[in-house]
């Protein structure tokens, strides 16, 4: 297992959001993790990418404890190992397409020329050619959700981290966002932990789990007794 | 019930033989499930004799099926009238889950799992039609789209008879 939950609990002030949340997650699987709103489903993605540390339980990535890391560590991590991609691309205002998707190669230290160019290639791929110096208010959102998606994936990461890709999008831009994240993500064997409420997009996953009142239930169909 | 349309819109492009009317229902609607030949061709007999249809001297020549099938202005105007009338919009208010549902909570059995054990079904077939719009035609995409918003409805109701299910055990078991 590339990414693990054991026993996660963790409050908002006195309201708990997860409250033993199990998950495993192998390395190259995609999953969806579903539930209504307000289930615990961001909660626990942010427990699982260092983002939150959990107030009781582990967590680990490569078989090492994440939630016993420092910040600055679980920082390197995110950076250096972990892709992001939320429901608003969140790029910044100003800077270019480009520029942004160089960003988290250029905050890991690589010279800028090469960190353009490997963000151009991916600009390429995400079918973004010659969109390279727009800024965000000049792109669509679909646009705009593929510069991200190029962001998060520009480092090679081991695992991608996307929460509601296509929220803001209509069914047939989520859709070609869709299709590229996951294509991407199999080419690259990069693990994929996806928050989604649509079932239409959890469908493009390997299996589904569901976050209910904190807790992880697996969905099989074996699950009747 | 549409195949005797299907095949009277088939015909209405152009007179056309059996096997090319076969041949192009099942390119355009038979997917999984190809037009038998004898449905065809008794279809076909059939429109003949509701006047729908004409049917051609047989023509010389090897194959098995030699006429050739000419829609006739009655057939044109039926085709006309369905084309121009909305689908039944069925509700499917006894759908056999809701009986499952209600028999659970009645006999104390989880109905909340079965609710799973359903959703876990609908999205492993969402799951196959994702891939059958990802590596098809733009028809198998189209198709595929609409068993997906079908099923997605399906399951949003599943959703909120999960989160309904305390209400409905009071309201069934009082």
């Amino acid at each position: 297992m590339i990414l693990e939950a054991r026993d996660v609990h963790f409050s908002f002030g006195s309201t708990p959001a997860l409250r033993g949340a199990n998950l495993a997650v192998a390395a190259g699987e995609i999953v969806a993790v579903m539930g209504p709103s307000g289930s615990g489903k961001s909660t626990l993605l942010h427990c699982l990418a260092g983002i939150l540390v959990p107030d009781a339980g582990e967590v680990l990535f490569a078989e090492q404890r994440l939630d016993a890391l420092g910040e600055v560590a679980r920082s390197t991590v995110r950076r250096d190992r972990f892709g992001f991609v939320f429901q608003f691309g969140q790029l910044v205002p100003e800077l270019s397409a480009e520029e942004n998707v160089a960003l988290p190669l250029l905050l890991g230290g690589a010279k800028r020329p090469t960190a353009l160019a490997r963000a151009r290639e991916w600009l390429v791929r995400l079918g973004l050619d010659g969109l390279g110096q727009r800024r965000s208010g000049e792109l669509s959102g679909g646009q705009e959700q593929r510069v991200a998606l190029a962001r998060g994936m520009v480092t090679g990461p081991e695992v991608l981290f996307a929460d509601e890709p296509t929220g803001a999008l209509d069914s047939l831009t989520g859709e070609q966002v869709m299709d590229l994240l996951t294509a991407n993500a199999r080419e690259h064997g990069t693990t994929v932990v996806l928050v989604t409420h649509e079932p239409r997009v959890a469908a493009y996953a390997d299996r589904e789990v569901i976050v209910r009142d904190g807790l992880v239930t697996p969905l099989t169909l074996g699950a009747t007794p | 019930m549409t195949v005797p349309l299907a095949l009277l819109g088939l015909l209405e492009r152009e007179p056309s033989h059996g096997y090319d009317l076969k041949r192009d229902y099942d390119a355009y609607f038979g997917r999984g499930k190809p037009l038998p030949f004898g449905q065809v061709y008794a279809t076909l007999a059939r429109l003949a004799r509701g006047g729908k249809v004409l049917v051609g001297d047989a023509e010389p020549g090897a194959g098995p099926d030699r006429k050739r099938y000419v829609i006739t202005e009655h057939g044109v105007s039926e085709l006309a009238t369905w084309l121009a009338e909305p689908v039944v919009s069925d509700p499917h208010l006894q759908s056999v889950l809701f009986v499952k549902v209600v028999l659970a909570l009645l006999s104390g059995r989880p109905a909340e799992q079965y609710l799973d054990t359903q959703r876990a079904a609908h999205l492993r077939r969402m799951r196959e039609l994702t891939e059958i719009k990802r590596t098809g035609s733009t028809i198998d995409a189209l198709l595929a789209d609409h068993g997906l918003f079908h099923l997605e409805a399906d399951l949003r109701w599943i959703d909120l008879t999960t989160a309904r299910l305390g209400a409905l055990a009071r309201e069934v078991t009082r």
